[in-house]
């Protein structure tokens, strides 16, 4: 019978079915932060149960940490506090903790995929629900509860029932200036906030067939954000090749077999999904959000649209914005570009090229936080720092950041941040502070000009 | 895990929809590393001024509602996979969340704690909003056992669906984990049928 990529993958895994109810999933690599760990090494010591399988889990320390002299003691009591937890916790259980100041440190959803961790046709977890960003692999990776953390603790399974599955084709190539983050932003702002609760989506077509790692992983990143727990993309050429050599990627005799069992991953040709979009690139632009969750997103130089639902009122009210107005040439004063989401390389090549000879807006502050510290000595490998400095952007150290504002990177009350992350929840990045998302490009675009860019004039 | 028991209890209406769990717990609370005391800071944001005063339009700081019951509006508990958001409403003495959709993450992170997510018709959902809006001493019974939700003195009733091996656990109070032990024996042998394959690794 004809199957589908996550079929496969599933099915792959299923150690026991129970009548009537759930499977259990057995999950091959266990990801941890100090967020969302803690309370789970907790329970397994009550109950007196030792981790049952150590070597399948990697730690860092990514939530909580601070952007700049990572050097020093972390100030904030609790954080340090719950960083040292982890420590203690990893060296107890025998964990692998790349912790900060570590040359592999970073976000978990950067690290762990440049560091060969993340492989096609594996389960993954996280206690993070960003976790689908490596689904890019053609893995399934999805985020979970701290009770679910202590199920895989104890017997690297989870007892899940099996999700549907959609497919979302987008086909044609993709406009000058449009980038992963628009597309999925895009999907996301067609289909609504929980289109995908319940599935495992595929994304298919020529769009996704043709994105480098880094950008499908900035799309399998914002599955979650249409409700879907995880995302997928089939492995290919552009897979393997960055896999590859990567240090924990498989070598010789087994990289074979491995690669040999991965290219019969790909949904087969008349698989059948629960449910199916398609979409043509050409209808894509550079996106922009203007509310509080990130379907709530129009095409750059679009007007907000009027709608007159409570919850969409409620969410135009927080940000300050009426209905009818134009997105671009809204001032800013803030400008974020990092996260899981855009942290990668390629996003800081993508601003380094644009902001390259020009100066950011006297009234903007503008930081760039790089996904890991491999990032980060990237940057200045490529001798984009200098670009930056230059521009006078901000180069922090690495981490989650001003995303979810765990740590001392918030933004002001009442202002507004254009963010190359996935939430622009009401104040996700700081208590009052309004989140406008956007890729890269026209982040980097708003730094300079300090207000929105309908960027497509300046492309076309 | 407490043993769910039928509740007949007042309810409080949250009439907004897509709340997220950066609502139902700010991530800047995140920061403890045990699972007690989140109820102090739920919906946070909503419920206190900047400087700690109640808002006094927030439904939680309305006490003419009360009771264990929490009326939602349309896909609570989206984005983050916070367990803490499940540990922040049980903890301020919420035993159910009646909605019309919940978020994958959260509904699983719910029942994992005893705290039943009841998923109701969008037409149910926006009469008992209404009725408890206007009536707040309106008493809700939520029976886990026939799997309905039912407002007294009245016709209104719905059921709603809930899979049967967590509709145990939540009767019995029984959690993943040690049924999950109990099967260890099956998860070394499916480890050890792996490793002949040679898949992954």
């Amino acid at each position: 019978m004809s199957k589908t990529l996550f079929e496969k993958v599933w099915e792959a895994h299923v150690v026991d079915t129970i009548e009537d109810g759930p499977q259990i999933l057995y999950i091959d690599k266990h990801l941890i932060h100090e967020v969302t760990s803690p309370q789970a090494f907790q329970e397994l010591e009550k109950r007196n149960i030792p981790v049952f399988r150590p070597k399948e889990i990697v730690a860092t320390a990514d939530h909580n940490t601070p952007t700049v002299d990572q050097h020093l003691p972390v100030k904030d009591e609790l954080s340090r506090k719950q960083l040292a937890q982890l420590s203690e916790n990893c060296k107890k259980n025998n964990i692998k903790l790349y912790e900060l100041g570590h040359k592999y440190n970073g976000i978990v959803h950067v690290i762990a995929p440049e560091l060969g961790i993340t492989q096609p046709g594996m389960t993954i977890v996280c206690g993070d629900s960003h976790t689908s960003t490596h689904g890019a692999f053609g893995s399934i990776a999805f985020g979970i509860g701290t009770s679910q953390v202590t199920q895989v603790f104890a017997s690297q399974c989870l007892l899940l029932t099996k999700p549907k599955s959609m497919r979302i084709k987008v086909n044609g190539t993709l406009k000058n200036g449009v980038l992963p983050k628009d597309v999925i932003l895009y999907i996301i702002s067609e289909l609504g906030t929980n289109v995908g609760t319940g599935y495992f989506c595929e994304y298919a077509g020529e769009v996704f067939e043709n994105m480098s790692m880094e950008g499908r992983m900035t799309v399998c990143n914002m599955s979650i954000e249409m409700g879907a727990r995880g995302g997928m993309i089939a492995p290919d050429q552009t897979t393997f090749e960055y896999v590859k050599g990567k240090k924990f990627a498989p070598k010789a005799k087994k990289w074979k077999s491995s690669l040999e069992y991965w290219k019969t991953l790909p949904s087969d040709k008349d698989a059948i999904f629960d449910k199916e979009f398609v979409f043509d690139a050409e209808d894509i632009d550079p996106m922009i959000t203007f509310g509080t969750n990130p379907g709530m997103s129009i095409k750059v130089g679009q007007k907000i649209p009027d709608k007159k639902e409570a919850s969409f009122e409620k969410s135009l009210k927080y940000m300050n914005f009426q209905k009818g107005e134009a997105m671009a040439g809204k001032p800013i004063n803030y400008v974020f570009i990092g996260s899981c989401t855009n942290s990668r390389i390629e996003d800081f090549r993508v601003v380094a090229r644009y902001v390259k000879g020009k100066q950011k807006a006297k009234n903007v502050t503008a930081w760039l936080v790089p996904g890991s510290r491999q990032v980060e000595n990237q940057i200045e490998k490529e001798g984009l720092k200098d670009i930056f400095q230059m521009a006078g952007f901000e180069l922090r150290q690495p981490g989650c950041s001003a995303c979810l504002a765990m740590n001392d990177d918030k933004i002001p009350e009442d202002e507004y941040c254009v963010s190359t992350s996935n939430r622009n929840f009401e104040g996700r990045q700081g208590q009052g502070s309004r989140t406008i998302l956007a890729s890269p490009l026209v982040a980097a675009a708003a730094a300079i000009e300090g207000r929105i860019v309908d960027i497509t004039k300046q492309l076309n | 895990m407490e043993k769910f028991i039928t509740l007949n209890t007042r309810a409080i209406p949250l009439n907004i929809e897509n709340v997220d769990t950066d609502q139902i717990i700010p991530a800047r609370f995140l920061k403890s590393t045990s699972r007690e005391g989140f109820g102090e800071n739920l919906f946070r944001d909503w419920r206190y001024e900047k400087d700690g005063a109640e808002q006094s339009d927030f439904i939680l700081n309305n006490k003419h509602y009360s009771g264990s019951v929490l009326i939602a509006g349309d896909n609570f508990g989206c984005g983050s996979s916070r367990e803490h958001a499940a540990w922040a409403l049980s903890d301020y003495g919420f035993k159910a969340i009646v909605s019309s959709f919940f978020a994958d993450i959260f509904k699983g992170n719910a029942l994992n704690n005893g705290l039943l997510p009841v998923q109701v018709s969008p037409d149910f959902l926006k009469t008992i909003m209404k009725l408890i809006s206007e009536k707040p001493a309106t008493l809700v019974r939520v029976n886990l056992d026939s799997q309905t939700i039912s407002i007294e003195n009245s016709k209104l009733k719905e059921s709603f669906e809930i899979d049967t091996y967590k509709k145990t656990c939540m009767i019995n109070g029984y959690d993943d984990i040690e049924f999950l032990l109990s099967k260890k024996d099956k998860i070394e042998h499916f480890e050890n049928q792996r490793e002949l394959l040679h898949v992954n690794g």
